[in-house]
């Protein structure tokens, strides 16, 4: 098809210029949005464009506000109108426009009108308001189209206030007889869902109503709101879990219409869903995950045809793999599916299986291993996107041996790279890495120098403020912190030296702090010069004030001595006429401390960066100054959180941060000052000590404090410590050069592979990239805890903790028995489930014996004096008195002695009223049926009345409805005078109605006579077939959407009980014999089966004070009949 | 899906279709970015994008491009054959369609989207539905408006 358009479109230009082509008859030449076209094509410049495009709306506009404008000119301007938005050019006049269009035209131009209001409003836009009004009417429509546009633009914006007046309509439609309608119906329903969740919180049955619609397109369209739903919360759907299942069986196994097949692929876009909807719901819960198995060996199985659409399938089912609860043999599959994909020539399924690799390399780092050539490869891919992505696997697989090669490769990037939002991540992503596995000093500092200067000031601000923390708090060796601070001071005075003007300005900000506190350190490094170069960058025109005030603070350290004062003296001359307040008091700060030294040593003391200060806390020495302000009528102070509250209380804004951390840090006020200039010195060192409130205050200014730092303790600092010891067996020093470690661990951790001469490079490249890999895995693998560095790198961090490692291994050691916890949580609520289950289960059936027997009793006392009869339950008397016509009462002495009569087999068992069927002088014929627990059996009394013996009676039966079938042993020859013969037939239901009727014949012939017949009909009401079917909740799910036939109808409600809804159902339960599934709030789901198996099941509803019945079956009448049954069953009660 | 965009090699917008609600000015400003970006990637490569926050599936017919912005978790592979089953169903639709059919008749292209994508999702992926419930509008069209001149609205019909 494709070509054809590719033909089609190479043909364009020729088209565009020569009306006479064929094709351009359609391309209505004489329409005025054709003219605007053909116009704007025909121009050459921009300038142009814009001045016709404005000649166009000025007549558009005129025309639109015309009261001559018929609504068909209406909706063309309409349509040109659309186009000059297209082009970018504002024809906001024409909104209302668009909305009278919709309004008032007829259903063509109302179409145009709808189109026109969906693109130029969006939901936010007043105008929408006003088509509030025009929706309500067109989904009351009775033209389909109508209903449909209407639904179309409800499901693309609606103003969230205003869905409450369309709701009900949209609910309704949900029971429109034709499928488009209900589908847009659930659609429009799923976009209220986004934007207002709550307004359909009490249609969630509805819901479930349009997931069991028996059109699969419905029930597609209403995953999309179950997708949304189980991801804010999975625990709420399990119970679903099971339907998702079998639907996906289903249409895996082809059995929807051709219709949804896409390139005979079954329902595609279905199976993604399910999928995506399995993986939520299998998520760390074993026994969900263990109902999908099976069906996802089965997508992976029959996923065959190599086509884009089978891949997605496949993608999305590796995805789901690999986030419910493992299996290994279906993580074996889909590791293979990945290699294919990661194999593959096509370059997006490349992509893909990139993508795949990082999604699962945490868990699975050896798949890493085995597609490393393939990684190398790609990371000199000429498509970046390729090499970004191969990037975020190395990212993932980087550890202390490989973090050189691996920041290498990503720097790399970042100085090719163009996109702003990549940069800013992969920024973040070196400099965690960097913290984390520095192999030494040196190293550590000029890639976070690259960081500094390729970030800039895009860079999260999190990413300085670290690196100093990190620097000023030192690590547990004085020499190594010395080092450290030096080789920094070392790199950015020659960095200054160089072309600072190139350096952006958060990395100056870093400069002119470290320089200010340890340029000391550098013994032969004079003061002044540092002044000077500093001086320097104040003089730059694109340095930003704010580093200007950092420049300046750390000059106000510098400034001990000699030159360097002068240098100081000038400048703070300079800016203590500055227009910047804080640039003034900086260099107000600079003239005074620069002159007296001894204070300035008092104030700034060296290197005192995290040496706590006393402060006073109470401000006591601003006592007299707070008095006089108040006695000056100031109003007196509030505490902060206090100032909250009120603020909270006028404008309830939730302030939240700001009240938990400010009370917390006053109470504990210990200073390190000096930090940063920008930042209330004493704010910094309060919120010190509590890391981790402090990160939820602002992030405009580098913040020294609360960040986490792994550098050094996981790098070559922490390995001081004897701690690290045990870590060291495992991880190599990462002192030893990086090509010594790959030597020495590719021997030991890479399968070798037969190289090639010139794959010789890549090897090695590869041997430095994956090394230590295999080490990892075991550790990795074991917990599938998922380690994310970066949050437990940034969180709680207790002073003086013990190394990294240590914590890395309790965080592991924590982090598995955690899962154990899970497992172990779920599997005692499982286990409260089932005995949950099993204790109301009992209930159940307690219930049901008692409300059995009190039936019974009933029954027996109607028929008996005294005899009582069968204990198993069964029939009632009601159901025999629907059951046979009502004939006139024998005298119980009959009765009872016709129940003597019945079989042994049968005489404990309960037993219809035995009612005449018919007789004349010689013979009496009654019957009654009995209800076994697996059929029904019908017993014909032939009593002979006459003085002689019967031979040869023979008993045909027959019905439409019903199969009958004699029971062997009761084949009646003859009867005695005055005695009673028994006949029994089991009887089963061939097609379902209201009653069932059988008609038989009895003929005989007295030994002399000739043989005469006699004919009679006996009639039975469906419910004596009836039985309880025992399913679970989830085995309901089930077979509820399996079931095709169905019915609805709202039923009377008993209410004579406190809960109408239980009230009812007993009432069915005991009339019927229907099994009460279980009652969920205003729902109640019940089930049974019509003998032998055919089951029926019932779902009920309370609305508005009737039972809303569904009924559905397999079996084509029964909903129907039953359903009939359940109302007079209600009625009669 | 967050948005479609169609636009030509030379970067002209011809068809746009929002799904999130944003403003105007970010709406151009995507735009812009987004084609430049695009137009700017070679043939042979990868029809995915992470591009902001965003992730974009691109293919391009013949002149034309066509760019979806999809969620996070969405498939892309399946993205590309929504794009695929449009182009199907505006092929089928104006018999072998070209550029300048769907901008000549934007709106028609804009009322089979609708149809076939609803609030960002596939709402009908059956080909033969999609175009029946486009028929049945048009016919209502046509029914209306019979006793007018046809020849003067062709064009738009």
């Amino acid at each position: 098809m494709s070509d054809v358009v590719e033909k089609t479109l190479t043909a364009l230009p020729s088209l565009l210029s020569l009306d006479s082509q064929p094709g351009s008859t359609k391309l209505s030449s004489t329409s005025k949005l054709g003219t605007l076209i053909r116009g704007i094509t025909e121009l050459t410049s921009k300038h142009e464009e814009e001045k016709l495009i404005q000649r166009e709306l000025v007549s558009i506009k005129e025309q639109v506000s015309s009261p001559n404008t018929s609504m068909r000119q209406m909706k063309e301007l309409m349509v040109r109108a659309i186009y000059c938005e297209m082009l970018g050019y504002e024809a906001s006049f024409s909104y209302i426009h668009a909305i009278k269009l919709a309004q008032q035209g007829t259903a063509l131009e109302k179409r145009v009108g709808y189109l026109a209001v969906s693109l130029f409003l969006n939901e936010s836009h007043e105008l929408l308001l006003l088509l509030v009004n025009t929706v309500l009417k067109d989904l009351q429509s009775t033209n389909l189209i109508e209903v449909c546009m209407a639904l179309t633009v409800v499901s693309q914006m609606f103003p969230k206030d205003m869905i409450p007046a369309i709701l009900p309509l949209v609910e309704e439609k949900l029971n429109h007889p034709k499928e488009i309608i209900r589908r847009k119906a659930v659609l429009a329903l799923y976009k209220f869902y986004l934007i207002a969740p709550n307004q359909v919180q009490h249609i969630h049955n509805k819901f479930r109503k349009a997931l069991c619609d028996k059109d699969p397109g419905v029930m597609t369209a209403s995953l999309h709101i179950y997708l949304q739903m189980i991801e804010e919360n999975p625990e709420g759907y399990k119970d679903l879990a099971a339907s998702f299942v079998t639907i996906l069986k289903q249409v895996v196994g082809g059995k929807l219409p051709m219709d949804f097949n896409y390139h005979s692929v079954p329902a595609p876009w279905l199976q993604i869903q399910l999928l995506r909807i399995l993986s939520l719901l299998g998520k760390n819960d074993p026994s969900t995950s263990e109902i999908m198995y099976e069906v996802l060996d089965e997508s992976l199985r029959r996923a065959e045809i190599n086509h884009n659409i089978t891949y997605a399938i496949l993608y999305e089912c590796v995805k789901c793999i690999y986030t419910i609860d493992p299996k290994s043999d279906l993580l074996e599959k889909a590791a293979k599916c990945i290699g294919n994909f990661v194999l593959s020539p096509k370059i997006n399924l490349k992509y893909l299986g990139l993508k795949a690799l990082t999604y699962v390399v945490q868990q699975d780092p050896k798949l890493a291993l085995q597609h490393q050539m393939t990684i190398i490869e790609c990371l000199d891919h000429p498509d970046l996107i390729i090499k970004r992505e191969t990037l975020e696997i190395l990212f993932r697989i980087t550890n202390a041996q490989n973090v050189t090669v691996i920041v290498d490769k990503m720097l790399e990037f970042l100085r090719i790279n163009k996109d702003d939002y990549t940069t800013i991540d992969l920024v973040g992503k070196v400099a965690e890495l960097a913290e984390k596995y520095a192999p030494d000093n040196e190293w550590f500092i000029e890639t976070m120098s690259t960081v500094f200067s390729v970030g800039g000031d895009l860079m999260q601000p999190d990413i300085p403020n670290s690196f100093l923390k990190l620097l000023s708090e030192g690590f547990d060796s004085v020499e190594e912190d010395r080092k450290l601070r030096l080789f920094a001071v070392d790199s950015y005075v020659s960095l200054l030296q160089g072309e600072p003007g190139k350096l952006p300005q958060r990395f100056l900000q870093v400069i002119s702090w470290v320089l200010g506190e340890y340029s000391f350190l550098r013994e032969e490094l004079e003061a002044a010069t540092v002044l000077r170069l500093l001086a320097k960058l104040l003089d730059m025109k694109n340095t930003s004030s704010e580093t200007k005030s950092w420049v300046l603070m750390a000059m106000t350290k510098l400034c001990e001595r000699g030159a360097g004062v002068s240098v100081a003296q000038e400048v703070s001359e300079t800016y203590s006429s500055s227009l910047d307040t804080v640039l003034r008091q900086r260099a107000q700060e600079l003239q005074h401390l620069s002159r007296h030294s001894e204070l300035r040593a008092r104030v700034l003391p060296r290197d005192a960066g995290l040496e706590p200060l006393e402060v006073d806390s109470s401000l006591s020495f601003l006592d007299g100054f707070v008095s006089e302000a108040l006695a000056a009528g100031a109003a007196p102070y509030k505490p902060p959180h206090q100032r909250q509250e009120e603020l909270a209380q006028a404008k309830a804004l939730s302030l939240e941060p700001y009240g938990l951390s400010l009370p917390i840090s006053m109470s504990s006020c210990s200073i390190a000052d000096r930090q940063s200039p920008t930042l209330l010195s004493i704010s910094s060192g309060l919120s010190g000590e509590s890391p981790d409130l402090s990160h939820k205050g602002g992030s405009s200014t580098l913040k020294l404090d609360g960040v986490k730092r792994l550098w050094g303790r996981e790098g070559y600092l922490a390995q001081r410590e004897p701690v690290e010891e045990s870590a060291r067996v495992e991880v190599p020093s990462p002192l030893r050069s990086p090509s010594q470690q790959g030597e020495a661990d590719s021997s030991h951790s890479q399968t070798p592979i037969p190289t090639p001469e010139p794959e010789q490079e890549k090897q090695q490249l590869a041997s430095s990239l994956f090394v230590g890999l295999s080490s990892q895995s075991s550790v990795c693998l074991m917990g599938k805890s998922e380690p994310t560095p970066q949050r437990f790198r940034r969180k709680a961090k207790s002073p003086g903790s013990s190394s990294s490692a240590s914590e890395k291994t309790s965080n592991s050691l924590v982090s598995t028995p955690s899962t154990v916890d899970n497992l172990m949580c779920n599997n005692l609520l499982d286990s409260n489930i089932t005995s949950e289950l099993v204790v109301s289960s009992l209930e159940q059936t307690s219930q049901l014996s008692q409300g059995l027997a009190a039936a019974n009793g009933t029954c027996d006392a109607e028929l008996t004096d005294s005899d009582v009869k069968g204990s198993s339950p069964s029939l009632c008397g009601d159901n025999a008195v629907a059951a046979a016509d009502p004939a006139p009462h024998e005298d119980p002495c009959k009765d009872l002695l016709l129940t003597s009569h019945l079989p042994a087999e049968l005489s404990g068992l309960s037993h219809s009223e035995i009612t005449p069927l018919c007789s004349n002088q010689s013979l009496d014929l009654s019957a009654s049926h009995v209800q076994k627990e697996d059929s029904l059996v019908l017993v014909v009394f032939i009593y002979n009345s006459s003085d002689s013996d019967i031979q040869q009676i023979l008993l045909e039966l027959d019905s439409e409805e019903i199969e009958v079938s004699c029971v062997c042993d009761s084949a009646v020859q003859e009867a005695s005078s005055h005695s009673v013969a028994v006949c029994q037939y089991s009887l089963t239901v061939k097609t379902p109605s209201v009653h069932v009727e059988v008609v038989g014949t009895v003929s005989y012939q007295f030994p002399a006579g000739t043989p005469q017949s006699l004919q009679f009909s006996y009639k039975l009401p469906l419910t004596c077939f009836i039985r309880p079917l025992t399913v679970s909740t989830e085995e309901y799910g089930t077979m509820w959407l399996d079931f095709s036939h169905d019915t609805k109808q709202n039923l009377t409600l008993i209410s004579d009980g406190q809960e109408p809804l239980a009230a009812t159902l007993n009432v069915l339960k005991k009339k019927l014999q229907l099994h009460v599934v279980e009652i969920i709030g205003m729902e109640g789901i019940v089930a049974c089966r019509l003998l032998q198996d055919q089951p029926c099941l019932m779902h009920c509803r309370l609305n508005a004070g009737t039972l809303a019945v569904w009924l559905r079956s397999p079996v084509p009448a029964l909903p129907d009949c039953l359903m009939y049954h359940c109302q007079r069953a209600l009625q009669e009660h | 899906m967050q948005f479609m965009l169609l636009f030509s090699r030379q970067g002209k917008l011809r068809l746009q279709k929002w799904y999130v609600p944003l403003s105007d000015k970010e709406k151009k400003k995507i735009t812009r970015e987004l084609v430049q970006t695009v137009l700017a990637r070679k043939p042979k490569m990868c029809s995915f994008l992470e591009w902001r926050d965003m992730k974009i599936v691109y293919k391009r017919y013949a002149s034309l491009y066509f760019c979806c912005a999809i969620e996070n978790q969405d498939n892309e592979l399946i993205t590309l054959e929504i794009i695929h089953r449009y182009v199907e169903l505006l092929d089928k639709y104006f018999g072998s369609v070209c550029e300048l059919d769907i901008i000549f008749n934007f709106e028609k292209a804009y009322f089979i989207l609708d149809e076939f994508l609803l609030g960002g999702e596939a709402q009908e992926t059956s080909k033969k539905n999609v175009l029946k419930a486009i028929e049945q509008a048009d016919l209502l069209q046509e029914e209306a408006e019979s006793p007018r001149s046809v020849l003067e609205e062709i064009g738009l019909t």
